[in-house]
């Protein structure tokens, strides 16, 4: 097995399990930057453009994204070994030839991400981000996922069969609700 | 509740508590045996159940360090999550969904029918259909299975209309809400569905059929179970004479018991069935418990599977409401021209957000994939299950290093796809994407399969001791009083979700267990 090909499933279950365990998306803000406990303000700049790059919504304000940027810090917090790993990962990114990471234009952003893709700094962000930011009440009410229906008694009074584009299908292969 | 001696060797040893395990506990208990049911994980209920993906699959799945082997995607894309199954009490029946499809009469018989497919290390069960109808109608009965028993079918949700609409206008004659061990109406003190759309994270209305909150309680109610969770065993343990006599296990605390047993019935599920057996070596079985054959661990299967989702211009909201909400039954025959042997379903699935960013395209980032994920409320989804190929190099060994905290070498899975799997995947790809067409969909994606949610074959029943590990009831050929008691006994996957059957099994084995004890055989 390849290395790299661990870290990235090793690191997308433990990202799902840190999230989980935490159960906390943390509270930001929508106008202002965060304060963090590890990352300088530079880093997470950098850590902010580079998670809207992996997944970019223009749905989603940069309030969703440093959501995902205090995950890291909080990440970085706990273990030595990531805050070094998130430190040296963002200042290989700002050392390039074209400049800064941030002020780079987004084709330049894309591309100095792809070139670092199978990197174990750049899965950690993903994975992260992945478990964060598709977790997040938030993001959910703006990418359209209602989530959870126990507290209103499921989806079976709210719209589990309103789709009307279609026609209903007979009752011998969908029978009526009890 | 009871409690019984780790001295009394009169009790029935049972390891695994899910579809197999669980099933048979009670079953043994209505028959008044003693059980003892060692299961490593702990004990849920509905009220702490979390309708919360992540969450869930952390406090349920089964996240023990594994390692994988094989051109299989997910060596690449899952390498140390070979299978998505639980370690908790109920086992898989917590995470599962709920379809429940008896195996066809040629499914039993598929070396004799399917002749030779190159490769495939096939073989004939040593029972057929006839012999397993009455067991099925129990288990129906037992499980509530929907369209069985005058039990109404369930109403289908949104994702059950585009797949209705899209399959009829493909020419598609078989669509329907499917056999679900999920109530439609209230049944056995249990409720009618929700329509949560969780019922992989553990269902918290309990309509769906887990032996968590059936079986478990029940074999309680007699007085005869003692089920004790966190622990997890480590080792079946035999006398000179070559018989079972004790299963040792770690505690809740990590503290390492001996239990009696008078027998043995393993329920692990078919990656940890076979490991307990491979570990479990001695100098009078050196290559593993019940392993003359060589075959524990061998002809791992996992279906073919795969999943295609359609994007439509319309909402769908396919999260909304049972996950397995409706089922194409059309392709499940026998039928070579397609260019493949076998035949497989189509059932709808949905995914919650958090699993639809982690799944769809594992790995994936950037403008596309995000655009795919922002198209989700008009998603619907559909997933492929199909019979795959036995084949003795599809594995579970004992990894040569690594160990678990208990010192125990962790199971590697090695699978490779057959040629057979892969055209049926490709052809099943290509029929799902006509249905979603069918209706208007302006994008399909392919989605590569899930870390294997079916594990079978591990310890396969056979007419003769040297193709496989168990007998025709899952009584080992090697060992009488131990038993193999879930999908591992399976000879070949066939086209079907296995849980009904590996009900019918258990529950045919307590019958043929309780009769054996009568007769003192064993
Ligand atoms: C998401 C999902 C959806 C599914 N949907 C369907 C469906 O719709 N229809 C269908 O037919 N099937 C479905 N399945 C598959 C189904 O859940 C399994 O086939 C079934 O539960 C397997 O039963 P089993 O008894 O073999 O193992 P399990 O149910 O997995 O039980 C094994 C138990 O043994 C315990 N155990 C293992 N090793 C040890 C040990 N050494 N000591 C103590 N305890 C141990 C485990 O913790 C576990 O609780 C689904 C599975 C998943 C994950
Ligand atoms: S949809 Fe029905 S079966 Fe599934 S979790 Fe909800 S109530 Fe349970």
């Amino acid at each position: 097995m390849k290395r790299r090909d661990f870290l990235k499933t090793g690191a997308l279950v433990v990202a799902g399990t840190a999230v989980a365990i935490t159960g906390l998306i943390p509270e930001v803000r929508a106008d202002a930057v965060p304060a963090f406990a590890t990352l300088k303000p530079e880093e997470a700049e950098t850590l902010l453009k580079m998670t809207r790059q992996i997944y970019p919504h223009s749905k989603l304000d940069d309030a969703a994204y440093w959501k995902v940027v205090k995950q890291l810090d909080t990440a970085s917090q706990a273990d030595p070994a990531t805050a070094k790993l998130l430190a040296d990962g963002v200042a290989q990114l700002n050392s390039s030839s074209s400049g800064k990471f941030a002020g780079m234009s987004d084709n330049q952003q894309l591309d100095a991400l792809k070139g670092i893709e199978n990197t174990p700094f750049f899965q950690k962000v993903q994975s992260v981000e992945l478990a964060s930011l598709y977790n997040d009440p938030a993001v959910w009410k703006a990418l359209g996922y209602q989530g959870p229906a126990y507290s209103i008694g499921g989806y079976v009074h709210h719209g589990f069969n309103d789709l009307a584009w279609l026609p209903d299908p007979p009752e011998s292969a969908s029978p009526k609700p009890a | 509740m009871s409690k019984h001696e780790l001295n009394d060797d009169s009790v029935v040893v049972i390891v695994g508590s899910g579809a197999g395990g669980g099933t048979l506990a009670n079953e043994l208990c209505q028959r008044g045996l003693k059980v003892v049911l060692l299961e490593a994980g702990q004990r849920q209920s509905t009220a702490t159940f979390h309708n919360d993906e992540w969450f869930a699959f952390n406090q349920l799945a089964w996240l023990d360090k594994r390692t994988t082997s094989g051109n299989w995607r997910i060596a690449k894309d899952f390498p140390n999550l070979p299978a998505w199954i639980c370690k908790t009490v109920g086992g898989t029946t917590v995470h599962w969904a709920g379809a429940s499809l008896r195996l066809k009469e040629h499914e039993f018989k598929t070396k004799t029918i399917y002749s030779d497919v190159k490769g495939a290390n096939l073989l004939d069960w040593p029972i057929t259909l006839a012999d397993l109808e009455p067991y099925y109608a129990k288990a129906e009965n037992k499980m509530g299975v929907t369209r069985t028993n005058d039990i109404p079918g369930l109403p289908g949700n949104n994702n059950f209309k585009v797949m209705y609409n899209g399959a009829t206008r493909v020419g598609y004659k078989t669509v329907h809400t499917g056999r679900m061990a999920i109530n439609s109406r209230p049944r056995e003190g249990r409720s009618a569905c929700w329509q949560l759309g969780f019922c992989f994270q553990g269902c918290k209305s309990g309509a769906k059929w887990s032996t968590l909150y059936t079986e478990i309680p029940k074999a309680e109610a007699t007085g005869k179970l003692d089920l004790r969770p966190q622990s997890m065993v480590l080792q079946i343990q035999h006398d000179k004479s070559g018989k079972a006599t004790s299963v040792l296990y770690a505690d809740k605390d990590g503290n390492h018991q001996l239990q009696k047993a008078r027998l043995v019935c393993v329920a692990g599920n078919s990656i940890e069935t076979p490991r307990l057996l491979l570990n479990s070596s001695s100098s009078m079985f050196p290559h593993g418990l019940a392993n003359s054959s060589g075959q524990v661990g061998k002809n791992y299967m996992r279906h073919t599977t795969g999943s295609v989702f359609g994007v439509f211009k319309e909402p769908v909201h396919m999260y909304r409401g049972t996950v397995m909400a409706g089922i194409v039954q059309d392709e499940n025959g026998m039928n070579p021209s397609r260019g493949f042997a076998g035949g497989f379903e189509l059932e709808t699935i949905a995914l919650g957000l958090p699993f639809a960013a982690a799944f769809l395209n594992p790995g994936a980032w950037g403008r596309d994939y995000a655009s795919l994920l922002e198209d989700f409320p008009n998603m619907a989804g559909m997933w492929i299950v199909g019979e795959d190929m036995p084949q003795e190099s599809n594995a579970v060994t004992l990894h040569p290093s690594e160990k678990d905290k208990f010192g125990l070498p962790i199971p590697n899975v090695h699978y490779d796809d057959h040629p057979n799997d892969i055209a049926m995947r490709n052809y099943a790809f290509k029929r799902g994407a006509a249905i979603y067409d069918a209706v208007g969909a302006t994008r399909t994606v392919e989605v590569p399969p899930y870390p294997s949610t079916h594990n079978l074959g591990t310890c396969r029943q056979s007419e003769l001791p040297r193709d496989g590990v168990c007998n025709k009831w899952g009584q080992t050929h090697d060992v009488k009083n131990l038993f193999i008691s879930d999908g591992s006994q399976f000879t070949t996957s066939a086209g079907e979700n296995p849980t009904l059957t590996i009900v019918t099994l258990a529950i045919r084995q307590a019958d043929y267990i309780a009769e054996q004890c009568t007769k003192r055989n064993i």
